[in-house]
């Protein structure tokens, strides 16, 4: 109480210079909030590796909190030997390659003639670009119109409808409006440099940090949904994504501790044990990279905001 | 600058117009993709005028006028659908909203840079991570009966059963939406931070000169600093007052919790792809766009009104 009372006494008599150097309550108020709040995201995940990493008995009686017990690594050479979990790996990480790929190179085709002035039509062109972003016909007319082009439990599927967005291209029209001085582009043309040329050895060496970001936007979009693999992804379970595949694991599981309430009886779905270490095979490939991409992802949210 | 290179610039014009073709030759990928991925379906959406069925296509289909919006506007299954929407998002704005406006705020306040970074890293990572992780975690959690939360509430005698946060639906309910909260808050802050270091930092420095203590900055300037993003913000988050996350809903869907996660979003895809109901689909699938757009449109004119930049 008392070092309450001195610091309202500071905080009344203290003059802003030394307000500054000065630790007070309310900074440990909200270093505590913004601690509570952080162990929120990461616990969570800890809770669950240590679940992933013990043995069966011990996660049944509930004695797992946030260290393994029985340390044992039996979950993940099952999950390893499911042939159709390494196979959704891979085939969800060549999928998000190739989508991310064909994404940034539709991007750059849309956004720099966008940005260039001498663009004809330009009005036009920007405004069929940017509709469909405000506008969709919704899951069945499309649904019956990717049917009609064969695109049904078709892999593209899950590459062509994604790789133009409108959003992206915005956040990297205003790149370029903003980081390439035209100068650049205008000595170029007087030396007879074509379009193809001054994007090839002046806008994309200039564009790096914008690809990592829209780049990293792309990948991790791709990654992470498994709306479309619902949809259009009927019968071939060898096109099922991994979040995809976590998605109906989850469902599964969930009805069973319904019917278990229920019933009032054991459950024969997947144990607890093999559950956890499913989710992290899932969960650690974005965990891994994540510290990386990090920053490129702030400054791409920034740009997105200055002008969305 | 400019007025040596007005006339300059029109030569260079000239001069390069044979080269713009190649201008057109890039923009027409994106606009190939659009009008065959995009705008060819638009006009599947003369089905809401019909009683579409599969079998007989759009040509054989029957035309029917606005019966359909007349069969969606009593169907019980709608009714409840809109409502769930309306009110999961009316208390998702409500507690959405100003979470990270609150957080960077107290982010912008932080002492130590390196405690800052550190925190903001670990904020930022539920936006990375897709519904199906959050999901599965979020069970291996809440579960009644092994699920860590109940167990360490069972353990301190504060709960004699298990709650069942995600399968019974009121519990489902809070939980749905403080989970929505806790995945959208961290990366949230990211625009409201960039607009706090765009304020001038003199205002800062008179206000304490004259006194103000830390609350009050915070309340006359960095709040007034940051009002034209806010209210841009919430413009855009207006027109999502009718639809919802898909793939949020449909991952914590079990069988006793469908009164409240029924809402639009699974509506359209119930009624489509597993009922067969294409022609209603289709009608609240246009219903809610156009709802949402014109959300957007009264809330940006409002925002003019008052002074405010807006949206378009």
């Amino acid at each position: 109480m008392s070092k309450k009372e001195k610091e309202v006494k500071e905080s009344i008599a203290g003059d802003g210079s030394r307000a500054i150097n000065k630790f007070r309550l309310g900074d440990g108020l909200m270093m505590f909030i913004i601690v509570l709040i952080c162990l929120t995201c990461i616990l969570p995940f800890i809770h669950v590796l240590a679940k992933s990493l013990s043995s069966n008995s011990f996660v049944a009686s509930q004695q797992v909190t946030l260290w393994p017990k029985g340390f044992t690594t039996e979950a993940y050479r099952r999950v390893f030997q499911d042939d159709t979990m390494i196979y959704s790996l891979f085939f969800s990480v060549g999928v998000t390659l190739i989508f991310t790929f064909l994404g940034l190179t539709v991007c750059l085709c849309a956004a720099y003639p966008l940005s260039k002035k001498e663009l004809p039509f330009k009005r036009v062109i920007t405004f069929l670009l940017v509709v469909p972003m405000y506008f969709g016909a919704g899951l069945i007319p499309t649904y019956l119109l990717y049917n009609d082009l064969q695109l049904l439990d078709n892999v593209w599927v899950l590459i062509l409808p994604g790789i133009y967005s409108a959003y992206n291209m915005l956040v990297m029209k205003t790149y370029f409006h903003s980081s390439i001085p035209d100068s650049l582009e205008e000595s170029a043309f007087l030396d007879g440099a074509s379009y193809f040329k001054i994007i090839r050895y002046i806008i994309l060496p200039l564009s790096k940090p914008i690809l990592a970001t829209l780049g990293l936007f792309y990948a991790v979009g791709r990654w992470n949904s498994y709306g479309d693999n619902l949809y259009y992804i009927r019968m071939r379970t060898d096109l099922r994504m991994l979040q995809y595949k976590l998605y109906l694991l989850v469902t599964t599981a969930t009805e069973a501790i319904n019917t278990a309430a229920e019933e009032g009886s054991a459950v024969t779905s997947t144990p607890e044990v093999l559950q956890a270490a499913t989710i992290m095979f899932a969960t650690v490939p974005i965990i891994i990279i994540y510290p990386f991409l990090q920053k490129y992802f702030v400054k791409g949210a920034m740009i997105g905001s200055v002008k969305g | 600058m400019n007025k040596m290179s007005l006339a300059s610039r029109r030569k260079l014009l000239v001069k390069n117009f044979r080269h713009t073709w190649q201008l057109l030759v890039l923009v027409s990928i994106p606009l190939l993709l659009v009008f065959i991925l995009n705008y060819a379906a638009y006009p599947g959406l003369r089905m809401v005028f019909m009683d579409y069925k599969p079998a007989k296509g759009y040509d054989g289909s029957e035309w029917v006028g606005f019966e359909t919006f007349a069969k969606v506007f009593r169907d019980k299954d709608f009714h409840r659908a809109l409502k769930n929407s309306i009110v999961f998002n009316v208390l998702g704005m409500l507690v959405s909203f100003p979470a990270p406006i609150i957080l960077a705020l107290i982010l912008n306040e932080l002492r130590y840079p390196r405690f800052k970074k550190v925190s903001q890293t670990i904020l930022y990572l539920p936006h990375f991570l897709s519904w199906p992780i959050i999901g599965s975690v979020a069970y291996t959690l809440f579960r009644p009966s092994t699920g860590l939360v109940n167990v360490v509430l069972r353990n301190m005698g504060l709960i004699q059963e298990g709650i069942p946060f995600l399968t019974e639906k009121t519990h489902w309910a809070v939980t749905y939406l403080l989970i929505g909260v806790w995945a959208g808050m961290g990366w949230g802050t990211i625009i409201y931070l960039a607009a706090i270091t765009s304020i001038n930092g003199e205002l800062y420095e008179a206000a304490m000169i004259d006194g103000a203590g830390r609350w009050k900055r915070m309340w006359h300037i960095t709040l007034p600093g940051i009002k034209g993003t806010i209210v841009t913000l919430l413009i855009m988050n207006m027109g999502r007052l009718m639809g919802s996350n898909f793939e949020a809903l449909q991952v914590f869907d079990n069988s006793q919790v469908r009164e409240y996660q029924y809402q639009l979003a699974i509506y359209i895809y119930q009624k489509g792809l597993s009922g067969n109901r294409f022609s209603m689909s289709t009608a609240v699938g246009l219903f809610q766009s156009l709802v949402g757009l014109g959300l957007v449109l009264l809330t940006d004119w409002m925002a003019k009104r008052m002074g405010e930049e807006g949206l378009f």
